[in-house]
Parts: structure tokens; sequence; C-alpha cells
């Protein structure tokens, strides 16, 4: 297919308004992206406007601190569902993770050792439910529901109830705040989080592991023709998902001091969801890490204005949320179907 | 060997293998009791009726290619809108208005059905999102309905839907039976399973072939929704009251689980309703098996998980060839693994 690209580069924002200008296809991919950035802005600039204190730095900066743990499933998340799968499990992953870190912790484990084991296992579990899937052709939604269950079992098996964790390492990890500015602090598990989206972008864009995902979310078997290991791209995928969802638990941890069984129930819908409104197909082959980064902030931007407008119960936060999503989705639907 | 390689012979070993652990495990598995049958059985069939009403509609729905996690949402709102009206009613025992009412409540959920298949058919967004929404705040109008209480009713008709017996059978067995038996009869006796695989094949081919794909998308949300809203009926019927919390909540992860074992697979294009409602019944007789053989309270996920794992395990062709290589012919384990 060849396209002649005779429109100017800089014209981004009027060619959505032209129809008849589909020869435009260089940036069609960055679109969805676009979109995205351009309503996440448009969101916080009515959060400006009609709240008090929120344009102040350390409600953006506060963003990242909040949804560190969400950020580091969705990433994990992204390359899952790049490769057209989906991973269930990651939920019960960060439980399981923090019973086990405070389980161990508690029974004076050293720190150092109970924090490479966790993730270890975290990883293996992915490997687990990876080897699954492409061995034995279970269908990646059953294998990691499957997952989902035996996670959060034994989860439940070490200890159902909230354990607290003393550990020093730990309680300085919590309360240690690196400042940026005047009066505006963040925290380590950001700083983790954000580190893990740009190396997961530099992965994902720039190695050849990177590009095996897209491949083989574009076309398994193509891929598989084109002698591109696909098993083993497949496992490293669900092992780096749910390393990730290890390392969230950690980050968890560190946040709440504290272990339950309980933690992170339907937290693997959020990671979908996000990862979903940063503009990646569920049928795979397409999207950014930086996407599953702004779908997080969308999230994080309807807990932050929810909480600004502070005087919602239950029932009406819940509303509220489903209400936005619903506003956001059909915004940026829109958007980009017009642009295509 | 044609059965053993059917795809529902693994689920329904598995299923008889649980039944069979009942029949030692309880002191009554069948028996007749004031007329009526009565026994674990009999609490199997009732308990999964509202599990196959979902299984049923998500079966539909994961045909056409897309998939609804709004059902639990549904069935909370439905069991609010059926309590909150009859705990209003003058006699709650009037047979007239619990029957208008339990039709308010499956017209209510037609409509969430129609909002979801309008935001996938016409909006044209990605199913497992635009249900999301449906689920996020379906909960919490669910809660604003029953002002978040529990709104227990005393009414003697409604609770009947899922307590009450008709021929020795119980009323909530029947309705699921009937609903099972309507499925199949008008998608496999008509072209509408037909048309609902093609849509899930391909939509643009379909509507290339001069067939209306957005319609039946709607229409199998319409219609999951109205099955959802069935359930929930039963659901708060079984516990005279509406809950809007536990109401349904995770059904959609269980219903989907039984939808896959019983051979729907997730991509569309495919399904198998006799499958799913295996499927549905097997979760709940593992359920009811696990309380009844005595596992530990906080092993039973654990126990779930290891019976899910070697289910769907069983259900892998490559594996069984691997494990039973020396039964299977060689050219399908050579198909399956081309590497």
């Amino acid at each position: 297919m060849t396209t002649i690209d005779a429109t100017p580069a800089t014209n981004k924002s009027d060619s959505p308004t032209n129809p008849r200008r589909r020869v435009y296809l260089p940036n069609a991919k960055y679109i969805p992206i676009l979109a995205t950035l351009a309503l996440l802005v448009i969101m916080y600039c009515i959060g400006v406007s009609n709240y008090r204190n929120f344009d102040q730095p350390s409600v953006v900066v506060n963003l990242f601190r909040d949804n560190a743990v969400l950020l580091v499933v969705a990433v994990g998340m992204t390359f899952v569902i790049m490769t057209g799968g989906i991973d269930l499990s990651v939920g019960a992953v960060i439980s399981l993770t923090t019973t086990l870190t405070a389980t161990l912790l508690q029974g004076g484990w050293p720190p150092l050792v109970v924090l490479p084991l966790v993730l270890l296992l975290g990883a293996l579990l992915g490997a687990g439910m990876g080897a699954v899937i492409h061995f034995f052709k279970v269908e990646p939604f059953i294998a990691t529901l499957a997952g989902l269950f035996l996670a959060r079992g034994l989860a439940l098996f070490i200890n159902q109830n909230s354990i607290p964790i003393r550990d020093d390492l730990w309680k300085t990890l919590s309360e240690y705040r690196i400042p940026l500015a005047d009066r505006v602090t963040t925290t380590i598990p950001a700083i983790v989080a954000l580190v893990a989206v740009l190396i997961a972008a530099v992965v994902l864009a720039w190695t050849r592991f990177g590009r095996n995902v897209y491949a083989i979310g574009g076309n398994a078997d193509s891929a598989l023709l084109m002698g591109l290991p696909v098993g083993r791209t497949r496992i490293a995928v669900y092992a780096l998902s749910g390393f990730c969802a290890a390392l969230g638990g950690v980050l968890f941890s560190i946040n709440s001091t504290s272990g339950w069984a309980l933690q992170g129930t339907g937290l693997e819908l959020d990671a979908i969801a996000a990862v979903v409104i940063g503009g990646v197909l569920l049928t795979g082959g397409s999207g950014y890490v930086f996407g599953s980064l702004l779908g997080v902030l969308v999230y994080g931007m309807i807990q932050t204005i929810i909480r600004f407008q502070g005087d919602l119960n239950a029932a009406w936060t819940r509303i509220v949320v489903g209400v936005l999503l619903f506003g956001f989705i059909v915004l940026q639907r829109l958007v980009t179907r017009k642009a295509r | 060997m044609t059965i053993v390689k059917n795809r529902l012979f693994w689920p329904s070993v598995i299923l008889v293998a649980l039944l069979a652990v009942n029949i030692f495990t309880s002191n009554q598995f069948i028996t007749v009791r004031d007329g009526h049958l009565f026994g674990t059985l009999i609490d199997i069939l009732r308990g999964s009726a509202p599990l196959v009403l979902v299984a049923l509609g998500m079966t539909l729905v994961i045909a056409t290619g897309g998939i609804d996690l709004s059902v639990g949402s549904v069935m909370a709102i439905s069991g609010a809108v059926a309590c909150l009206l009859i705990s209003d009613l003058d006699d709650q025992n009037n047979v007239g208005s619990v029957l208008l009412i339990i039709a308010a409540a499956i017209a209510v959920s037609l409509v969430l059905g129609l909002w979801n298949g309008a935001l996938v058919a016409a909006v044209g967004i990605q199913p497992i999102i635009a249900t999301l929404i449906l689920m996020v705040a379906g909960r919490g109008v669910a809660q604003l309905i029953t002002d978040g209480q529990i709104i227990n009713v005393q009414s003697g008709p409604y609770a009947a839907i899922s307590t009450g017996f008709f021929f020795a059978l119980p009323v909530a067995f029947l309705i699921a039976a009937a609903a099972v038996a309507l499925t199949v009869v008008l998608t496999r006796r008509t072209a509408l399973g037909l048309l609902l695989e093609s849509v899930g094949g391909s939509p643009v081919a379909s509507r290339l072939a001069g067939i209306r794909s957005r319609r039946i998308t709607v229409m199998v949300y319409v219609v999951a929704g109205g099955f959802a809203g069935l359930a929930g009926l039963l659901y708060s019927a079984n516990i005279k009251s509406a809950d809007s919390i536990s109401a349904g909540n995770l059904i959609e992860l269980d219903a989907i689980l039984a939808v896959v074992i019983g051979g729907t697979a997730l991509i569309g294009g495919r399904f198998s309703i006799a499958g799913s409602v295996i499927g549905a019944v097997l979760i709940q007789t593992l359920s009811v098996t696990v309380v009844a053989v005595g596992v530990p309270s906080k092993a039973t996920l654990l126990f779930k998980a290891v019976v899910v794992v070697a289910l769907c395990l069983s259900q892998s062709r490559t594996f069984r060839a691997k494990v039973f290589g020396r039964i299977k012919s060689r050219p399908v384990v050579r198909a399956e693994v081309p590497a």
C-alpha cells in the first residue's frame, strides 16, 4: 500500500475536520493517544476552573503518588493486551504479594531477601500462566482467571486478616518524601512507577522483544512463520505482567505498611480499562505504553475531581465515575472516528 | 472415541464426579418430602438458576464477539427496583401486583441492556469498556434506589419465584429451564443462531451479506440484560431482600468462566448453550461441594482454583495429547504444535 503524503505535517488539528483527507495516514496511529491527551488536559482545565486549589502543582504530582500501583500494573497489562491476551490475575497477585511480604517480614526475614523473593514469585506465577496458555492452548481469559483464584486462594490460605508491617526498611520507604519544589513532594512508589513506565516504553519501542510483541499481537501465525520466537515472547509477556503485579503489590505494601488478602480486588478491571482508554486495542498489535499512562491519569483525574467535589456519598461516587468515564470514552470515540 | 473428543465430555465428567462426591457426603441427595423433591441435588439446581440465566445471556453476547461485564450491576438494580416497589405495596401478597412489579423490574433490565447495546453497536465502543461503565455506575444506581439500606420484603408470591415448588420441582429451576429451552429453540431452530455466529465471525462481512449486524448486536445485549434482571429477581427473592452491594458481585467472572468451560470461544463466532448450562451448574456444584466435604473456609478458594485448573487443562486438546499421547492420533498432535 503506497500512501502519498502530500499534506504538510503541521496541520494535525485541522485535518480531522476534512473528511476527504484520507491520505493523511502517518499520524493516524497517534490520534487515539493525542485525543486522550487533549481530553485529559480539558478535564484538568475544567477542574481548575471549578475548584479552588486545583491548579496547585501538587494535584498533578499526587496523581502519580495515588495511582502508582495501578500504573505499574497497567504497564504489565499493556504488554499482555498488546499480544492479544489478557491478564485477570494481577489484582490477586497484588494481594498474594502484600500478604506474603507482611507474613515473611513478621516472621523476621531480612527485607532484602523478601523483596526479590516476592518479585520472583510474581514473575514465576505469570510465566506459569503464560506456559499454560502457550503450550496447552488454554484461552488467556480462563488461564489467568484460574491464576486469580489460585493467587487469592493462596493469599487467603496464608492469612485472612490484615497484617501490619513493622519492618524498618518498609517504614522508611513509606515515610520518605522526595522534594520536587517548594512544598511539593512525592513518594518513592511514584518514582518507581514512573521509572517502570519509561523502561517499558523503551523496551516496547526499541528492542527486539518489543517488536516481537507487536508482531504477535498483529498475527501470531504470521509471526511464527516469520521465525519469531512466539512461545518465548508470549511466556515472557505474562511473566512481565506477573512481575509488574508483584511490584505493584510491593508498592501497595509500602504505601499501606500492611498486607491483606483482599487487597486489590477488582484492580484487574481498572487496569484493563486504563489500558484500553489509552488507545490499546484488546485484539492486540496496536498501542503504546504512554497511552496506558494517559489512561491511568484519566482514572486518577476522575478520582481527584470527585475528591475535590467532596460531598458525594458512595453511591453518587460510583455514578459520577461511570458518567465521567462515559463522557470521556464517547468524546474520545467521536474524535478518533472523525479523524479516520 | 467420538464421545471423548466432544468438548463437553470433560466438563460433564467433572460435574458427574462432583455430584458423586455429594451423594456420599450429604445424607439426603434426593428424596421426596411434602410432595416435592428435596435434597442436595435439588438445592444445586435451584441455586444454580441465577448463574445459568446470566451465563445464557453471556453466551449470546460472547457469540457475537462481545462481553458483558455489567450483569452483576443489572442484577442488583432489578432486585432493588422489585423490592422497593413491593415494600411500598399495601398488600405484599397480592399476586397481580407482584407480577406487575416483576415485569417492571425486567423492563428496567431490558432498558439497561439496550443502553449497553447502543454503546457497543451505535457508538462503537469496545464492549468490555462499554459495559464496564454500567458495571461501575449501575451498582451506584442500585445503592441509590435502596438508599444504601437492605430492603426486606415479606411477600409470599415474590419469595415463591425462588423458593417455591411447582410440579414437585423448584420454580427457580423451572424458570431457568424455560429460558434455556426458549433460547435453544430460537437459536437452533431458526436462523437466529447462524446470524449470531456470523456477526461474531465478522460484523462487516455479515453486514455486506445483508445481515443487520447492528440490530443483532443490540438485541443480544438487551437479551443479556433481561436474563441478568431475571437472575437478580431470583437472587433477591431467595434472600427476601435487596442487597445492592453483594447481589451479583463478581458474577460476571463466574458467568464468563461457565461460558468458556462450555466451549464457547471468547473471540465469538461459535457458541454452545448446553455447554454454558453445564458450566454454570458445574460452578454451583463446586461451591456446594466445597462446603459439603468440609474444606476449611480459608482454603475454599484454593480448592476452587485447583478444580478450575484441572478443568481448563482437561479441555486443552494439546494437554490431553501430551498426557495420553498414545491414545491420540499423531496428526492431531503435529497440527497443534507446529513449533
